[in-house]
């Protein structure tokens, strides 16, 4: 949790002249632009690991899973001859006479072709069919919540932080509060107050009913009116993780000797905060933005339930309840898909804001 | 050896120093005061010295409540948990029923009292059980070099990235009626990593202290060194990762129990909500849900305030940086202003515009 001194992320800043920005450099040299490949390699190895990890896990849940898909599909549509029942087995691919590791294989092979399986519960339509019309609603909804409550939090920690022993540290314990209410909960309050009792907000679906999705301003005015509280409510939801851990390295970065120095230099308070101190305050909180993005994807999900929005965690919990395994394997592959990605992005800024994982490359 | 801890890292007057992540390895000068005997109390009281401040305490008290009520709880609830008063459903609070009825009748408080039961036991189970995974694998992997580390270390990374809830949602669907200790193993087995990643960085550092090394010359065995050395200097960061996990444990326990993923028949405060989302509560019905809701963030409160007044004693910092600069502002100066910030103190307490004024200097960066 060391922090890296200000002057070595200066790599980025070589256009300024050096003599008009007050470092006590005199001259400013030309540095290459370094592409940290040894920490990508790394991360790539790592990314590969938990991939392989996660296809694995995902293989063995519906073989270690009570009941079977096909029983339950035929519970719900009765009018199906036992040779149906049979043929349905094996294009769902639960037909047992081949060995696990022969499985195993056939799993990853369909993977490679981008073949999912098909969804007992939507008609026996290809999983990856019926994901990529869910998919959209929650990348767009959770993803950009998260993102919004990130900038946010860490923006108004680094604002804390700096002022601190002000009256904005009473934001710390208030947000904490929202931060330890379940998720649905609060979106049931929202949903209460905002939707049923003053109809500012609809309290469901993602967009209004009849409409199919369409790119004109009145369907984007729907989705937007419809996301508006489950987004909100995530916001407030997990904003208090962020601004406490940026609020907690800004108190400890601010005691740093370059924060003195800088200020000793005469620079201007604004540069201090956001060039010097929160600059290095934020490299934890990219670190554990990439880490807990599963931890806060998986919890959202069952803001969809509460919503009844049309993502990928309202599919989840349906084919929970349906036995569909075949959906439920796509789903989690998907979000951990989905998280895998958010990390590889949170590591590009990483190496973008910590010089040091480019400094080991030369 | 009957003193694991030597002057490295135990203050004169032999509180262990804070082990926070910020701690250099600067010797320190044995004190004059010569240290005070140990005893069992000494010790005892020592162990627990990062709850010794008012928020820790604060949050504790409330969570004794909370534990308390789960252990008395067929004393405090005025009626049974399912019993149902058919004379009475969907009533609003009243003297008979504080916090009104449910559809069926029930009582919502007894069943707020009795639910919280299953949200304590759940909560400290599953805590206890990713607690010792995590001590287990942090500290093995922060002790050990080279690929035994790494891959550990990917192992708990692995576990931190795969979404948990997605995950423990398809795992207890499984059963058909799981009890609290499955679910609490479940929540337990996916909720370790954090803590095994904080411990594993402080294990780290912790290994290349002089005070280890020692030890490790001593030809002390492994198990001795982990257990007596390591582990106390770890408390705060292993009560702080125990009582983080409670909070998610609590957190998931709940939603699970919402979305209808645990049967009705574990009763806990998620199921109080499930009910009342199903049989159409909101947004009249408000005591069945609201105070169901209040009770899981009042204890995730109280366990958050644990982990302030922890966090503060690993890092002193967040404390006092918030008094200096309240101290500062008393005496008239800005925290963040420019390095040498000027003073003026008048002299006689006449009008300050035309009285004489005394400079004083002060730098704004004195600790």
């Amino acid at each position: 949790m060391t922090t890296a001194s200000p002057e070595l992320g200066q790599f980025e800043q070589q256009d300024r002249d050096a003599l008009e920005v007050g470092t006590t450099a005199t001259t400013a040299e030309k540095g290459r632009v370094l592409v940290p490949w040894r920490f990508f390699a790394g991360r790539a190895g790592f990314y590969l690991f938990t991939l392989w990890a996660a296809i694995t896990i995902n293989f063995f849940l519906p073989r270690f899973m009570k009941g079977d898909a096909v029983s339950s599909y035929l519970a719900r549509n009765r009018n199906i001859s036992p040779e149906a029942a049979d043929s349905l087995r094996i294009l769902l691919g639960i037909d047992t006479d081949k060995s696990m590791w022969q499985q195993y294989v056939d799993y990853w092979a369909m993977l490679f072709r981008g073949d999912l399986g098909i969804s007992t519960l939507h008609g026996l339509r290809p999983v990856a069919e019926v994901l990529s019309s869910a998919l959209p609603w929650t990348l767009g909804l959770v993803g950009l919540a998260t993102i919004i409550s990130f900038a946010l939090g860490t923006v108004g920690g680094a604002i804390v932080g700096w002022k601190r022993g002000s009256r904005l540290d009473a934001l710390i314990p208030i947000t904490t509060f929202f931060n330890t209410i379940p998720y649905f909960w609060l979106g049931l309050i929202a949903i209460a107050i905002f939707s049923s009792t003053l109809k500012w907000f609809p309290s469901s679906h993602a967009y209004g009913k009849g409409q199919s999705p369409e790119w004109s301003l009145d369907f984007i005015g729907q989705v937007i009116t419809h996301g508006t509280l489950p987004a909100v409510t995530i916001i407030i939801a997990s904003l208090g993780g962020w601004m406490l851990g940026m609020r907690n390295m800004m108190l400890t970065v601010l005691d740093e000797d370059y924060i003195t120095v800088a200020q000793a230099k005469g620079m201007p308070n604004r540069r201090v905060l956001w060039a010097y101190a929160a600059r290095n305050a934020v490299l934890p909180q990219v670190q554990s933005f990439a880490l807990s993005i599963g931890f806060i994807v998986g919890g959202t999900i069952v803001m969809e339930m509460v919503f009844s929005y049309p993502g990928v965690g309202k599919l989840l919990l349906d084919a929970t309840n349906a036995k569909d395994f075949a959906l439920m394997q796509g789903v989690f592959l998907v979000i951990t898909l989905s998280v895998l990605v958010a990390n590889i992005l949170a590591d590009i800024v990483y190496a973008y804001l910590d010089p040091r994982t480019r400094q080991t490359e030369a | 050896m009957s003193v694991p801890t030597s002057t490295e890292n135990t203050a004169p007057d032999g509180r262990p120093i804070p082990t926070g992540m910020q701690e250099t390895a600067t010797f320190r000068a044995p004190g004059v005061v010569a240290p005070p005997r140990k005893t069992f109390w000494t010790q005892l009281v020592q162990a627990f010295a990062m709850f010794r401040n008012p928020k820790s305490v604060a949050g504790l008290i409330i969570l004794g409540v909370f534990v308390l009520v789960a252990i008395f709880a067929p004393l405090l609830a005025p009626y049974g948990p399912t019993q149902k008063d058919r004379t009475a459903l969907r009533q609003a609070p009243s003297l008979d029923h504080w916090l009104g009825t449910t559809h069926m009748g029930e009582d919502v408080l007894s069943q707020l009292i009795f639910g919280t039961r299953g949200v304590v036991v759940v909560g400290f189970l599953s805590a206890i059980i990713a607690t010792v995974i995590a001590i287990t694998i942090g500290v093995i992997a922060g002790y050990v070099r080279g690929w035994k580390s790494e891959s550990l270390s990917a192992l708990t990374n692995v576990f931190l990235v795969i979404p948990g809830i997605p995950l423990i949602i398809i795992v207890a669907s499984q059963f058909e009626n799981p009890p609290l200790i499955v679910i609490a193993a479940v929540l337990g087995l996916t909720g370790w990593a954090w803590g095994a990643r904080v411990l594993r960085a402080q294990t780290m550092s912790l290994r290349n202290r002089d005070f280890i090394q020692a030890a490790r010359a001593n030809g002390e065995p492994l198990h001795r060194i982990i257990t007596v050395e390591m582990l106390p200097n770890l408390m705060a960061l292993i009560a702080s990762s125990f009582v983080g996990t409670v909070t998610a444990a609590i957190l998931g326990l709940t939603t699970l129990a919402f979305i209808g993923v645990i049967p009705v028949s574990n009763l806990n405060w998620g199921t109080i909500l499930f009910w009342a989302q199903q049989n159409g509560a909101f947004p009249r019905l408000w005591w069945w849900y609201v105070p169901a809701g209040l009770c899981i963030a009042i204890i995730g409160v109280a366990l958050s305030l644990i982990n302030f007044g922890i966090d503060e004693y690993v890092n002193p910092r967040l404390r006092s940086a918030g008094e200096r600069a309240r101290a500062m502002k008393k005496k008239g100066l800005d925290v963040n202003a420019p390095v040498t910030a000027v003073r003026e103190v008048p002299v006689t307490g006449a009008d300050p515009a035309t009285s004489q004024t005394t400079k004083i200097q002060n730098a704004n960066t004195q600790k």
